[in-house]
């Protein structure tokens, strides 16, 4: 039975690159598929195209290609196994992010590729401004605060890119678990309507799209769940079968460790109700999932299902929210604990002083009760050597939140005693929300770059 | 039967969406899922994290997995403003998973 290898190549953005490339290398894949495209990515490469307009894609994406593409030609020789790529780092500007691939194709001397853009998640002009968001506010009320709006594309545009022969399919916007399915459709010919088939390749797609997150990165904890060379992890693969199960391992020797405990892990990872799993091509139902470890570092999946896709689709929109100022400081050595409360009131008190206007405040000690507040953050036992005094507030205006961390910064010289390491910020927020649109309003379209 | 920490008997990830988390407990034996069904109920979770909770967000729900083993905590609203608009340092709410296995089953 013919079977298909899908790597994946990084969990987001900024993932580490040398696992990919030696999945290029030797995973034996057919394809291999990058996901970089956090929640809010989109909007931040939006703010970049808006100040150039062929910027817009992902930081990375230039050496990514340059590191993978060269087996993406050796792919092409005779005798050997032919591999393509697909990704979403194509993010607000998939048509320039194409003609970067293709540039950096001939700076490498590599002819004969293929590369092709998929387009149609970008929704911006076709919003109306009584449109609502899950937030209660309606996109008329964002006003030019609105800096973007992108539909949450399915496999079928991929699918279309594979069909005229495509080897680099850069996207923007597509559900992550799509960007692993197209290839399982194309390879299979899975009806559009075949809903246990398309549940079956989510399932994979999901296992998939956080990388290392499957292989034994984020689930170390010493003594406990123990992973064996997390500085080499290996990034995973799926073989899959035209029924749609699969075989998840990593190429031997690299770092990491497959079993049912990270398998389980990462099926659950940002899934709410297991029996359906939202994506565009499908509602995927994970109850009935199952695993079993065929060999050291090699586990099967069975046993997903599916139903009807749901009728919308989601679009995340991005826009301009204020500005968060934040300032820090540690304190250390005994009575550490005390002085960096004490620091806290002064702080809380001198933005009471000076007036200083803000929508919500947060001040917390680092190694106390930042992230699990003070309830939780009491359970620890005996005083802890160093306190870092975070201060972080959201302002409508940037002026009041530079003064942030100016107050957290002045505790050097009129604050308690022993404060070191003092650091200040301010950042623009860029926020996202989410409404529906109907699936007929948004339709992807495939843009080829010339071959050379 | 002894009372452990959850930690002892499970392993956890935490996924962000929005502003709502959810939380796996994963039993490292097939013979503890059982126990962890019948003693992390809905109530105690909340109870556990009710100084993050928000309470105009709705109720913490419960999914069980027994193929795998596992439950799935969904907490809607405790990132505050979701992970785009937090204040928190950790604006996903990834430690959060390990917060709770620090409760007693």
């Amino acid at each position: 039975m013919k079977t298909l290898r899908i790597g994946s190549g990084a969990g987001y953005s900024g993932d580490r690159i040398e696992p990919a490339v030696e999945l290029a290398d030797k995973g034996a894949l057919d394809y291999l598929v990058f996901e970089c495209l956090a929640e809010r990515t989109i909007a931040l490469a939006q703010q970049a195209r808006l100040t150039h307009p062929d910027a817009g894609y992902d930081p990375l994406l230039s050496e990514r290609m340059r590191r993978v593409l060269p087996f993406v030609a050796r792919g092409r020789k005779p005798g050997q196994k032919r591999l393509r790529v697909i990704s979403n780092m194509g993010a607000a500007n998939p048509l320039s992010a194409a003609r970067e691939i293709r540039r950096i194709a001939a700076e490498l001397g590599l002819q004969g590729l293929t590369v092709a853009a998929v387009t149609g998640d970008d929704v911006l002009a076709q919003l109306n401004p009584e449109q609502l968001l899950d937030n209660g506010a309606s996109v008329g009320e964002l006003g030019d605060r609105l800096i973007s709006a992108n539909a949450y594309l399915g496999a079928e545009g991929i699918v279309e890119a594979l069909s005229v022969d495509a080897d680099v399919i850069i996207t923007g916007r597509v559900a992550d678990p799509s960007l692993f399915l197209a290839p399982q459709l194309f390879e299979f010919g899975w009806g559009q309507d075949d809903w246990e088939k398309l549940g079956r390749g989510t399932l994979i797609g999901h296992l998939l799209e956080c990388a290392g997150q499957i292989t034994g990165g984020y689930f170390a904890d010493p003594g406990v769940k123990d992973v064996p060379d997390l500085a080499r992890l290996g990034f995973p693969l799926a073989e899959v079968d035209a029924e749609g199960l699969a075989v998840i391992s990593k190429v031997a020797g690299s770092g990491g460790r497959i079993d049912t405990a990270t398998c389980t892990e990462q099926m659950i990872y940002e899934v709410h109700d297991p029996k359906a799993y939202l994506t565009p091509d499908v509602t995927a139902d994970f109850s009935g999932v199952s695993f079993s470890v065929i060999a050291p570092n090699e586990v099967r999946a069975q046993g997903a299902a599916g139903r009807a896709r749901p009728r919308t689709l989601k679009v995340s929109v991005g826009y301009l929210d204020g500005w968060i100022g934040e300032g820090q400081i540690s304190y250390g050595g005994p009575g550490a604990l005390a002085r960096a409360q004490l620091a806290r009131e002064v702080v809380q008190e001198r933005l009471k002083i000076t007036g200083v206007v803000f929508d919500d405040i947060r001040a917390e000690l680092i190694g106390v009760d930042s992230l699990h507040g003070f309830e939780l953050g009491s359970r620890a036992s005996g005083e802890p050597w160093e306190v870092r005094l975070r201060v972080a507030a959201r302002c409508a205006d940037k002026a009041e939140a530079v003064r942030i961390g100016n107050e957290v910064e002045t505790l050097y010289t009129n604050g308690p005693y022993g404060g070191g390491g003092a650091t200040k910020a301010v950042r623009q927020v860029v926020a996202v929300a989410s409404l529906l649109l109907p699936r007929e309003a948004v339709t992807p379209r495939v843009h080829l770059e010339d071959a050379s | 039967m002894n009372v452990v920490k959850l930690r002892e008997l499970a392993h956890s990830r935490t996924g962000d969406k929005g502003d709502t988390s959810n939380i796996s407990v994963i039993a490292f034996k097939a013979e503890d899922y059982p126990r962890l069904v019948e003693q992390l109920t809905v109530e105690r979770v909340t109870a556990h994290f009710a100084g993050l909770l928000d309470p105009k967000a709705g109720a913490v729900r419960r999914y069980e997995l027994p193929n795998v083993q596992a439950l799935n905590f969904v907490l809607p609203g405790i990132l505050k403003g979701g992970v785009t608009r937090s204040l928190a340092l950790d604006a996903h709410g990834k430690a959060l998973g390990a917060a709770l296995l620090d409760i007693d089953v």
